[in-house]
């Protein structure tokens, strides 16, 4: 009785997770950069875990119930067997390296953005993003957070030829469509965390140091930034739009921003 | 060889054995400390420290503690315990000034202007005699308490040559930084 | 020492309060955690009304719902899961398995109990402070930690919260050091080393690698409260922090991180392995079988407990270190899962073909074996590290970690207390209330955590007070969030039968037999039960084999305590004619009183 009710509630458990998952009502974003490698390596994982997960729990539903007790029988003397346990290790080495070849393969791109990228910087405070983009120079001026005032809120070293004709966005990040785009991303307090769940990439923004990722726009449209590292009582509401559109429209949006000449003028 | 509690040999007393593994704690702290010291070090800000030469001083007084307590407990195995016992006293008395010595360095850098914020190498200089000072001060005040027996004294007396040892490293770094 | 010379000491402060008996410590340190357990259980409904029912409940707004969060992180998983499993079952479980009268340093393993209620103490003291306690997340990342006003409970909470932990640490260094002392120098004639019971060998392993992985918390700690207090900047670089530049510069977040997570890591571990070894304790005995490859499961603890200390940075994959680390710790992490899956696969083949007995401390056992195996798997691709990129810090950690060293920990430490409970106390506890509060456990953790690993995939990151601002969430998602906090309330009153069972049992329970279980490790042997003082009365018991043999072909019952001699079997064997009589495993040397160490 106590060994049927166990069985069928871990079978129960598995078809909940199982039926739950497959509704897709909670399921990955639709992929808009070319990350679809990490939807590959992390749909991969997934589905080992996932097949591994059910076997191991139909396999102790089914012992449980055959093996359930019985006053006349007595168990199976088994201390050992290894011959089974290297078989059993063997093939758990087998799914490892199955999982991690590709992961680690889709990893060394991720790390290795084109030289042709486009530079964004991203700067994190408390609780909000903004962006500064390379003026006509295509270059990003030095920046140094000891510069940082309410003038000059991205510390840029106005020495730099190559600052002053910095754009700066406080609101939105607009990003051109099938360019590879490469962030700096930097804080200006504490630890923040850049997360655009529809390009599946994340990456702490530290005060002190810039961090970078780099990734591919490949869907026109709107979608939303978040931050994934608790960073105070606003943590939660730290967000900005993101906006991927032809490259003229980028262009024209573009030019009606600020530049740090702009802003640092009397 | 030595007869553990149940009577089965046992390679170390278990007293011995405690004290070793709480070496090994201790040494995983100043790892750690030194790492973060040396991490550090390699930012910008880094600038070197004066070292006052009474840092010299200090180190010879407690090396000649750990001398002292070593002549100690040879004296004790002998069983000269009277001589056992100025090694003992000499010891402690060394420990206790070298104690001073750090707080007078203190001093003296203070005096300096290198206060605990100046400098990450002011900050570790203070953090590090910190910690340190307060191992050989825990010691002292657990050997005053515990210290009733050869073995007991032998194990404090490794105890101190480790804190002596560990000094001479957070000493030789510093010098050279 | 008698027990005589015991009782003589014995006054009510003696006995029961400043005991220096490890029995008494270990049902103190239980008793502590599990208070203070409680205490972080309220914490989390607190915080579950906010999610379930936004805005309903006025005393949860950010500032407090992150306070509380912080708490229940560091209350679960320092103060309660740690606490219960070396305090509380190291302290019961290793000399009356071991067979010692008592610990190495009896005197000093009281003071460890004093030293951590103290750190309890000032840990709650910081909810009572100006300002409250500290917000900044249990991992406690500076800048966010150490400067004024940057989180909630900047002032006084985390200055308490650090010296809580160096004094916590203080006092599971003193535990440490007597643990490990005593299972290497205090264990009875016999009681070799591979044929210890895999409940101490998982509380030994712990215990060393607690010895090697705190001294790293201590030293992150120090230097985070000197940054807090005496504005250095050990960990604080250049920081314009609500529009003012702050006199800091040169300090690596970072490096914080990584004394943290040196830590933090193989903490996992020093909750993991104990409930390893008590779980697999708990399937042996109640499946009547030995456990399954012993030296496998030996030797897969230490395994984990070695790489346990090279995998810390899978937990940095994105905080900005450098990104050709992420290669060694995804492979060393991933690697980490080869002696995992044995144990798991061994525990389901101790199952196979025994004859299963499905008392509460077994169905628990169960419940661990299933918990942890999605907790173990769910932790496969956070860390692989290109996976880990999306999941970072979303709900599928949250349902992660929960799982495997929450909940699976929970379920080792639920059946760990059920079935020593007649032991500690003399009494057995109420059956039926226990099944109840197994089952609404253990389905109740699935409903809470298993919806989260999809709303990580779907990406909803992890410590938002509400989830107004995420575009992407469809709307389906707070009739989730609300069945989840129905689950985790369901969950939390289960624990109150559990409280309510344990009060009642000890104190009405119907009394114990010394052996229910049949069970075959020494503190089932005692002379009496509970055992007194000095564990073993007259005469320390000694060891003839292994702690798992049950169900000996030629035995007469199917459980061999590891005190009885091979001589005193062969008389009463059921079938003389066997042929070489009772054989245990094969075991290295005699089967008879080995006295090698």
């Amino acid at each position: 009785m106590q060994a049927a009710l166990t069985s069928v509630v871990l079978v129960v458990i598995v078809l909940g997770a199982l039926i739950l998952a497959a509704s897709g009502i909670w399921w990955f974003t639709p992929l808009a950069s070319n990350w679809n490698e990490i939807d590959g390596a992390l749909l991969l994982t997934l589905a080992v875990i996932g097949l591994a997960f059910v076997v191991l729990n139909i396999v102790l539903a089914y012992l449980v119930l055959r093996y359930r007790y019985r006053e006349q029988s007595r168990a199976h003397f088994l201390p050992d067997n290894p011959k089974l346990e290297k078989i059993l290790i063997g093939i758990t080495a087998l799914g490892i390296v199955i999982l991690l070849a590709p992961g680690l393969l889709a990893y060394s791109r991720f790390i290795s953005p084109p030289r042709d990228a486009l530079t964004i910087e991203v700067l994190g405070e408390q609780w909000r993003w903004s962006y500064r983009y390379p003026g006509p120079d295509g270059k990003l001026g030095r920046a140094n957070p000891k510069l940082i005032s309410p003038k000059n809120p991205f510390g840029v070293d106005l020495t730099d030829p190559a600052a002053l004709d910095d754009i700066l966005s406080y609101t939105e990040l607009h990003l051109p469509v099938g360019r590879p785009v490469v962030l700096h991303i930097r804080s200006k307090d504490v630890i923040h965390s850049f997360f655009i769940p529809s390009f599946r990439a994340k990456m702490d923004a530290v005060p002190g140091m810039v961090t970078h990722y780099w990734f591919i726009p490949t869907v026109m449209g709107r979608f939303q930034a978040v931050c994934a590292e608790l960073c105070g009582i606003g943590h939660h509401r730290m967000q900005s739009p993101v906006l991927v559109e032809r490259v003229e429209d980028f262009q024209q949006w573009l030019a009606k921003q600020p530049t740090v000449a702009a802003t640092v003028k009397p | 060889m030595t007869n553990s509690p149940n009577g089965h040999r046992v390679p170390l007393t278990p007293a011995r054995l405690g004290v070793w593994l709480f070496l090994a704690v201790a040494t995983m702290i100043f790892a750690a400390l030194l790492s973060a010291y040396i991490v550090r070090m390699g930012s910008s800000d880094w600038h070197s420290l004066p070292k006052p030469g009474l840092l010299w001083v200090n180190t010879a007084i407690l090396l000649f503690s750990s001398a002292a307590l070593q002549w100690a407990t040879i004296a004790e195995r002998q069983g000269a315990h009277r001589n056992a016992q100025i090694g003992f006293v000499a010891g402690a008395v060394l420990s206790a000034l070298f104690l001073l010595g750090q707080i007078w360095a203190w001093v003296v850098l203070h005096k300096l202007g290198y206060f605990l914020n100046t400098n990450p190498s002011s900050s570790f200089f203070y953090l590090l005699t910190a910690v340190h000072g307060v191992h050989l001060l825990g010691g002292l005040i657990v050997a005053a308490w515990t210290v009733r027996t050869t073995e007991r004294l032998q194990l404090f007396v490794i105890y101190w040559h480790f804190l002596t040892v560990v000094w001479v490293m957070l000493f030789g770094l510093i010098v050279l930084t | 020492m008698s027990e005589k010379t015991h009782r003589e000491h014995g006054g009510f402060w003696s006995r029961y309060i400043f005991s220096q008996d490890h029995k008494v410590i270990a049902v103190q340190y239980t008793i502590t955690a599990l208070l203070i357990g409680l205490f972080g259980l309220v914490l989390s409904w607190l915080l579950r009304l906010q999610l379930g029912f936004p805005g309903s409940f006025q005393f949860v707004n950010p500032g407090s719902y992150y306070q509380m969060l912080t708490q229940h992180g560091m209350i679960m998983i320092v103060y309660l899961l740690t606490a219960i499993l070396l305090g509380g079952f190291g302290n019961y479980l290793i000399p009356l398995m071991i067979g010692a009268r008592d610990m190495a340093f009896p005197f000093l393993n009281m003071l460890s109990y004093w030293v951590y209620l103290l750190s309890v103490i000032v840990l709650m003291a910081a909810f009572l402070v100006p300002g409250g306690p500290t917000g900044a997340g249990w991992t406690l990342y500076p800048p966010l930690s150490a400067l004024p006003n940057a989180a909630p409970g900047s002032g006084w909470g985390i200055k308490l919260m650090l010296v809580s932990l160096v004094i916590f640490i203080a006092a599971a260094t003193m535990g440490g050091l007597n643990y490990v002392t005593t299972v290497l120098q205090c264990r009875t004639k016999g009681m070799t080393l591979m044929r210890m019971p895999l409940s101490v060998w998982g509380i030994f392993i712990a215990s060393v690698m607690a010895l090697f992985a705190f001294p790293a918390l201590f030293v992150g700690g120090v230097m985070l409260l000197f940054d807090n207090l005496l504005g250095t900047s050990f960990f604080i670089p250049a920081v314009t922090l609500l529009g003012q530049q702050l006199p800091r510069e040169g300090g690596n977040p970072l490096l914080f991180q990584h004394l943290f997570w040196y830590f933090g890591h193989p903490e996992v571990y020093i909750v993991i392995l104990p409930a390893m070894g008590i779980a697999s304790d708990l399937i042996s005995t109640h499946s009547r079988k030995p456990i399954f490859g012993y030296n496998a499961m030996v030797i897969a603890m230490a395994a984990i407990a070695f790489i346990g200390f090279i995998v810390w940075a899978h937990h940095m994959f994105v905080s900005g270190m450098n990104p050709y680390f992420g290669f060694f710790f995804a492979v060393s992490t991933l690697i980490i899962a080869i002696p995992s899956a044995v144990k798991v696969y061994n525990w389901l083949l101790t199952l196979w073909r025994g004859n299963i007995r499905l008392n509460v401390p077994m169905l628990f056992g169960i419940g661990w074996i299933s918990t942890f195996i999605i907790g173990g798997l769910t932790g496969l691709p956070l860390g692989n590290v290109i996976a880990d990129v999306p999941l970072h810090d979303t709900y599928f950690v949250v349902g992660h970690f929960h799982l495997v060293m929450g909940v699976a920990a929970l379920m080792a430490i639920f059946g760990g207390i059920y079935h020593w409970f007649p032991k500690v106390t003399g009494r057995m506890f109420h059956e039926t209330l226990g099944k109840l509060h197994f089952w609404v456990t253990f389905v109740g953790a699935y409903a809470i955590f298993f919806p989260m690993f999809l709303m990580g995939i779907l990406g909803v990151p992890r410590r938002y007070f509400d989830f107004n601002v995420l575009q992407y969430l469809p709307p389906q998602t707070s009739a989730l969030n609300i069945a989840i906090t129905v689950a985790a309330l369901t969950v939390g009153a289960a624990q109150l039968i559990f409280l309510g069972n344990l009060i009642w049992s000890a104190l009405k329970g119907k009394r114990a037999e010394a052996n229910p279980w049949g069970a075959t490790t020494l503190e089932w042997q005692t002379p009496t039960t509970p055992p007194p003082h000095d564990n073993w009365g007259a005469e320390i018991p000694t060891v003839y084999r292994w702690a798992y043999d049950y169900s000996v072909p030629g035995a007469e019952r199917d459980f061999i305590p590891q005190n009885v001699p091979q001589a005193s079997l062969d008389v009463h064997l059921r079938q003389p004619a066997a042929g070489e009589g009772v054989r245990s495993r094969r075991e290295p040397g005699a089967n008879l009183g080995g006295d090698k160490i």
